[in-house]
């Protein structure tokens, strides 16, 4: 094996001119991919960026690394049999809302099921950008869009609930606006064994501009943004001055911790096997008053997929000897003519 | 083998059995096992299960029989016969399903516990047609097989209603008896079939050497027959189905590419049976992926060939449509790829346990586009072995998604496979790309993935993992050459052309078809998969009357061999029998410009012989 020599950001960046909106929030997230790649120290040629259709699936043209762009939401089914027999290398898929939770919702869930070993980044911008501008399956009831005049009458997936209950064993979210987290949480997806799931909420500023600043912006995020840290209590605002804490009904409280002290604020911990913690923070946000968790839901292990199928290739080896032709085809009774 | 009862015992040169009963009876297992005993006796067979898609249709109706036929030989046979000589029905379905293909005079042996009233009614018969006179014309036993089943399986105290489900080889003893079978086999068979269920393996045995005994001192058969072993080339032999045949044709070819195998697969008739015997093979490094859907099975196999293992799917029509848009990706990207279509009759569900060679068009036109593939054909259910090799060979040395064509009535049916030497395999290794084969202006080397070889126009793979070759691919119109998206008009046209003409170039590496035609005739049978063996038959029943006729049959579908042009052209009359309504036809008058005649049977059933020489004798008569 070779001494993986120094690299840096211009090593994984392509020679093709990057062709999203000026303005995009994907800019970010490629940059933040970009910068984080050569800390994690995986030679470009053992990568692989998998992507389907829309504006995030460009992604893998801009990494100088291998790279499939392949057809719509089956980047996941595509990237589960690159995974499955080549456990060497490091595979990512990327894709937007649409390609993963419309088109194809059915393979994400299955890949997160079975802890294929991928990196499963989703760009949420809650809209379609490529097709120019329709509702999203994770657009909010009522959007008025291109494809919906009188208001979206479908109400929209949550990412993150959704991948805990397909049986995810990593989940995070991240957002645009922030490049350190988004490498953070990068960095933890890219060392879990089995299939992580990272959603990104990401700006497009061309078809949904500002869809997220009431949470992301700069001046909203103390208030609104609440950043989930292993085995530490669940607090944010200013000063922490807010914790979450369990009420009798089984729902959330947002308490008051200069009043009320930190006793009743929940520990957050990620590696709880019960998955009904993680899935109750991943509702946080949906109601007024309560914040957006960010950071990672859920972080277990279980065996991931290529290495129980290696095991089972080991014992059939063990048991049968490598295959032999020879035996093969003796394997139903012969006879000589 | 002697038959030590007095009873004298005649010689066939060859029979046609079928086994007839309701779906649960277990027919599929006695037509298999009677088929075993004869192989390894040394018979040539042919076997035709004939099923419902339901798996436990109600009881004692005409939609829940099932059947099974086989032939067996003392020479070579290619079809498993047009009619039955001996026909076993357990129940009046089975009968009233089948009598009507029994050749007159055959032998009808009957399990008359079961001709009550209830069973006749269900069946639709007024009167009891073991009594009637209505079997007049046939040799018929009846035989009361239920009861002598729960008499010998007295003795180990099993509940009549389990002791009843060993009546199928009460009937198998009594037909191996009657017709000579050696029975070690199959009571070894039952032993490890039925190992987890002692209580099974004793009734089963006990039934089976009932039914022998029966034979054998019953008055009702006053002698038994004998079919003597054939002269096949020597040789090793093992009787398999088509689909075992395709599944280890792909194990051998992914072994002398020195690859490893990945099969993504989602369960469909009549092809799941691929998926069952490859997921066995984890030893060969095959690994099978039971996948979510269609789609994620064809995807799946795709993204295990861009990372270097022979990426397999196997499907069936419905399967076929899901897939289109991935082989489209697949085309695109170049990359090897084998999709085997295990034809069944359609559209829609169809006809999902029938036979059908109506995907022919579809596997070549179905995608958006202009996105030719390779297609070829197997034949017969041995020859599924030779063309899953051939089509991985295709896949591998022209980067290119194969099609590989099989249908129910192959994939069910099965015949003797003469084993091979594994070193007389071809030999399949391809070599990946290591170094940068492009020197840019600037003096830069680098890795162009659509710098194609100049003889085959194949691209240069790079499997991910080697170091100084990454390179992106995708389904978006790329340059020839570097590979990068491109929307250039000209490179466009240049694309779909070089697409196509790879392609093409694929009949320089095919062998020429052959045509059988030993007395200059000037009629042509030109048949193409499952078809060989009837086409094969007729056509040598009729030479045998003094005629002449010529015959070809193509594996080779897309492209088609370079000669087909020519040989088309040498013949006055070219006759093609398709069990579609004339895709063949259609496909060689628009490549050829030469009219054909149709022979076109879409019953999801077999052609019978007689019916390919019915039209092959109209044709000579109509000079």
């Amino acid at each position: 094996m070779d001494i993986a020599t120094k690299t840096t950001r211009k090593d994984f960046m392509s020679d093709q001119e990057v062709r999203w909106c000026p303005g995009c929030g994907d800019y970010s997230i490629l940059a933040a991919m970009q910068l984080l790649l050569p800390e994690i120290g995986v030679e470009r040629h053992n990568i692989v960026f998998i992507s389907g259709i829309g504006c995030a699936a460009r992604f893998p043209y801009y990494m100088n690394t291998y790279g499939m762009h392949s057809i719509h939401g089956r980047a996941p089914a595509i990237a589960t049999g690159l995974a499955a027999t080549r456990p060497d290398l490091d595979v990512w898929v990327i894709g937007g809302d649409g390609d993963m939770l419309s088109i194809g919702a059915n393979h994400l869930l299955h890949a997160l099921r079975r802890n294929i070993n991928l990196v499963i980044v989703m760009f949420n911008n809650q809209i379609y950008g490529l097709t120019k501008g329709q509702y999203s399956p994770t657009s909010e009831l009522g959007k008025i869009t291109k494809s919906s005049p009188f208001g979206s009458a479908d109400q929209p997936f949550n990412p993150i609930s959704l991948a805990i209950g397909a049986e995810a064993t990593f989940v995070a979210r991240t957002h645009d606006m922030d490049r350190s987290h988004m490498q953070a949480i990068l960095k933890s997806a890219h060392d879990h064994q089995g299939a992580s799931f990272v959603e990104i909420y990401q700006n497009c500023n061309v078809f949904n501009d500002g869809a997220f600043e009431a949470i992301t912006g700069k001046e909203n995020r103390e208030d609104n943004l609440l950043y989930l840290r292993d085995q530490e209590p669940i607090v944010f605002g200013k000063d922490d001055k807010y914790g979450i804490a369990l009420n009798t009904q089984g729902g959330f409280d947002v308490i008051d911790t200069t009043n009320n002290g930190t006793e009743r604020v929940l520990v957050h911990n990620a590696k709880q096997k019960d998955a009904s913690m993680a899935f109750a923070l991943s509702r946080l946000g949906v109601n007024d008053g309560e914040p957006r968790p960010m950071g990672i839901f859920r972080d277990i292990a279980r065996e991931e997929y290529g290495s129980f199928i290696e095991t089972q290739r080991q014992t059939a080896i063990a048991k049968y000897g490598s295959g032999d032709l020879d035996k093969l085809f003796r394997s139903q009774p012969t006879w000589h003519v | 083998m002697t038959v030590d009862t007095g009873k004298k015992v005649i010689n066939l040169d060859s029979l046609v059995v079928r086994f007839a009963g309701d779906s649960g009876d277990g027919m599929q297992v006695v037509g298999d096992r009677f088929t075993s005993e004869s192989a390894i006796f040394g018979n040539d067979v042919a076997t035709f299960p004939n099923y419902p898609a339901e798996i436990r249709a109600p009881a004692g109706t005409l939609a829940g029989v099932s059947a099974f036929q086989v032939q067996i030989a003392d020479h070579d046979i290619y079809t498993p016969g047009d009619s039955p000589m001996i026909l076993v029905a357990m129940n009046p379905a089975a009968l009233k399903a089948n009598i009507a293909d029994l050749i007159p005079g055959g032998t009808v042996i009957c399990n008359s516990d079961a001709f009550e009233k209830r069973n006749l009614e269900k069946a639709g018969y007024s009167a009891n047609p073991l009594e009637d006179g209505s079997l007049d014309l046939y040799k018929l036993y009846c035989i009361p097989i239920t009861a002598l089943t729960l008499e010998a399986c007295k003795s180990i105290g099993a509940k009549p209603r389990d002791a009843e489900r060993s009546k199928n080889f009460f009937a198998l003893g009594m037909i191996s008896w009657l017709y000579d079978r050696p029975y070690q086999p199959t009571l070894d068979f039952i032993k490890t079939r039925y190992a987890k269920n002692s209580q099974v393996v004793e009734a089963n045995t006990l039934a089976f050497n009932a039914g022998r005994h029966f034979g054998e001192t019953t008055e009702a058969f006053e002698s038994a027959y004998n079919v003597a072993p054939s002269k096949l080339p020597s040789g090793e032999y093992v009787n398999i189905t088509g689909n075992t045949a395709l599944s280890w044709g792909l194990v051998a070819a992914a072994q002398r590419a020195s690859m490893p195998m990945f099969l993504g697969s989602y369960p469909i008739t009549p092809a799941s049976d691929i998926l069952h015997e490859l997921s066995k093979h984890k030893a060969f490094n095959v690994t099978t992926f039971q996948a979510e859907d269609e789609i994620a099975a064809v995807g799946s196999a795709l993204g295990a060939s861009f990372g270097g293992a022979i990426g397999v799917t196997t499907t069936s029509g419905p399967g076929v449509d899901l897939k289109s848009e991935t082989i489209g990706l697949a085309i695109s990207l170049e990359l090897p790829l084998v999709i085997v279509d295990v034809q069944r009759g359609g559209p829609s569900t169809g006809l999902p346990t029938k036979a059908e060679q109506s995907d022919l068009l579809h596997v070549m036109f179905g995608r958006h586009g202009e996105a030719p593939v390779a297609v070829i054909a197997a034949s017969t259910p041995a020859h599924c072995f030779e063309a899953a090799i051939e089509a991985v060979r295709i896949a591998l040395f022209h980067r290119t998604p194969v099609y590989l064509l099989s249908d129910g009535y192959l994939a069910n049916g099965s015949e003797p496979f003469r084993i091979p030497n594994k070193e007389d395999l071809p030999d399949l290794k391809i070599e990946f790309a290591t170094q940068p084969n492009k020197v840019l202006e600037d003096g830069k080397e680098v890795f162009w993935p659509y710098l194609r070889d100049e003889e085959t126009l194949a691209r240069p793979l790079a499997i991910p993992g080697t170091k100084g070759l990454e390179h992106r691919i995708g389904g978006i119109e790329k340059a020839d050459g570097s590979g990068n998206i491109s929307y250039d008009p000209i490179n466009h046209e240049n694309m779909v052309k070089l697409r196509q003409a790879k392609i093409n170039k694929i009949a320089d590496y095919i062998p020429d078809l052959d045509v059988d035609d030993p007395n200059n005739a000037s009629l042509l049978v030109l048949g193409w998969g499952s078809t060989y063996g009837t086409i094969l038959t007729a056509v040598n029943e009729v030479r045998e009357s003094g005629h002449s006729i010529a015959r070809a049959h193509l594996t080779y579908l897309n492209p088609f061999p370079k000669n087909l042009s020519q040989i088309i052209d040498r013949y006055e009359k070219v006759l093609i029998p398709e069990m579609n309504t004339g895709q063949l036809a259609s496909l060689i008058r628009s490549s050829f410009l030469k009219d054909v005649i149709q022979l076109n049977k879409i019953q999801g059933i077999p052609f019978k012989v007689s019916e390919i020489k019915a039209a092959l004798i109209s044709l000579l008569n109509d000079k």
